[in-house]
């Protein structure tokens, strides 16, 4: 038989559980002792990835990985995926690189694997620096508060998931 | 992201956005609401290397010398190589790599001299292919001969198999790497005939930078298609290939050594 403080520590916990869950992957402040939740920095321009967010989140390194060797040994190119292309989006000025001149991925990056302590060869080789003219992905400038732009996008979706156009 | 994209359900969303991706050419413009445009680009899918094409360079050694100074620089900058490029920002001639360089030769007997550009010869069997352990070298279907350095290890048994001496290993640490070709230490590299320039249709940096300069001293092309610059030239020419005797089948081939 449980004791009434055991299962109201329980229920803390989940409810501990349930809170860490709602605030994902985004700002919640750090508990004293543990380790800060990353803080990944916002796109440079794009309101919406290649794939949905949950994807990108579990499996970007197999889309990556899968496409480098289509592209390097087989010379497929111009696909989905592409390193440069997150640069194009995700490349972001920081204080921590050049002195803030030079846009990265290491905001957006680095911030996951090291709260996951990911350890990637990546960048060893691929800068991850934003240079004029690579990528090709996205061209709708970031307006990350701009909720009338996102919401027309959202119902224009939805009106195409709706009508089933299959084009 | 905003929350609603967030919670929608991955196949709802992965569905829209494939058709919306999928709507059309190289650039689709869907316009939402007035002044509010949702605009898709994608570039067309191109490849794979099919051996269809057989990519290969005719260079006149007889063309003036400082021609070839010419091409290695602009194999410098397209590729970002050189001592620019190491960490340290010292130049260590011994060790840095060198994807093309000038060579004089001349034969002892005669006193005749030539001057040429060496680089990559992109065999059609190359050795340093045979001998990796891990398979990073490696032979395009179209002939192009790279090193996929994401699984070189550096053993450099590549660089030992190569005839032509034309493989460098990455001593040093290295920065500023261009974005279309990454490089970094502890992997070997090479030529790689600008395989991004020639995917896209162009040639490579070196072939360019001749013509920009009026030169036509190295030729490029498909050896493979009969009516390219390239067939037409060495159909027309004498021309030979560094140690042919290897039985190698580079190319790379080259007139008047």
């Amino acid at each position: 038989m449980r004791s009434a403080s055991q299962i109201l520590s329980l229920a803390f916990l989940c409810a501990a559980i349930v809170a860490m869950g709602l605030g994902g992957l985004t700002t919640s402040p750090a508990q004293a002792g543990e380790v800060p939740l990353p803080n990944i920095a916002k796109a440079y321009k794009g309101e919406q990835c290649v794939e949905p967010v949950d994807v990108m989140r579990r499996n970007h390194f197999e889309f990556l990985m899968h496409q480098r060797d289509e592209t390097l040994r087989e010379g497929i190119r111009g696909q989905k995926y592409s390193l440069n292309d997150c640069v194009d989006c995700h490349a972001v000025a920081s204080p921590d690189v050049a002195d803030g001149k030079l846009r990265t991925l290491k905001p957006f990056c680095k911030e996951c694997h090291e709260y996951a302590a990911v350890s990637i060869d990546c960048f060893g080789c691929h800068t991850g620096a934003a240079v004029p003219g690579i990528g090709k992905q996205s061209s709708l400038p970031a307006n990350h508060g701009d909720k009338a732009s996102i919401a027309v996008l959202e119902a224009h979706l939805n009106a195409e998931r709706q009508g089933g156009t299959d084009q | 992201m905003n929350e609603k994209t967030m919670s929608t359900p991955e196949t709802d969303v992965d569905t829209s956005r494939r058709n919306l991706l999928k709507g059309g050419a190289a650039a689709a413009v869907v316009t939402l609401a007035p002044g509010v445009t949702l605009r898709t680009v994608e570039a067309a899918v191109t490849g794979p290397a099919t051996s269809a094409q057989r990519w290969g360079m005719l260079i006149d050694a007889t063309a003036p010398e400082h021609l070839w100074d010419l091409a290695v620089e602009a194999c410098k900058a397209e590729q970002g190589w050189g001592p620019e490029y190491n960490t340290s920002g010292k130049a260590n001639p011994l060790t840095d790599p060198q994807w093309i360089r000038k060579v004089s030769v001349k034969d002892p007997k005669t006193g005749a001299k030539a001057t040429l550009p060496v680089m990559c010869q992109h065999c059609a069997k190359p050795p340093c292919v045979d001998v990796c352990p891990t398979g990073a070298s490696m032979k395009r279907a179209d002939g192009i001969v790279l090193v996929d350095k994401h699984i070189c290890i550096g053993c450099r048994y590549c660089m030992m198999a190569c005839p032509y001496s034309c493989r460098s290993f990455v001593h040093e640490d290295v920065k500023n790497q261009r974005p279309h070709m990454p490089r970094g230490k502890g992997t070997v590299e090479s030529c790689t005939l600008c395989v991004h320039r020639v995917d896209a249709g162009q040639k490579p940096a070196c072939v360019e930078a001749l013509n920009n300069a009026g030169s036509n001293a190295i030729i490029f092309g498909d050896l493979n298609d009969p009516n390219s610059d390239i067939s037409r030239a060495v159909a027309k020419h004498v021309t030979q290939r560094i140690r042919a005797d290897l039985d190698l089948e580079p190319g790379v081939h080259y007139r008047g050594i």
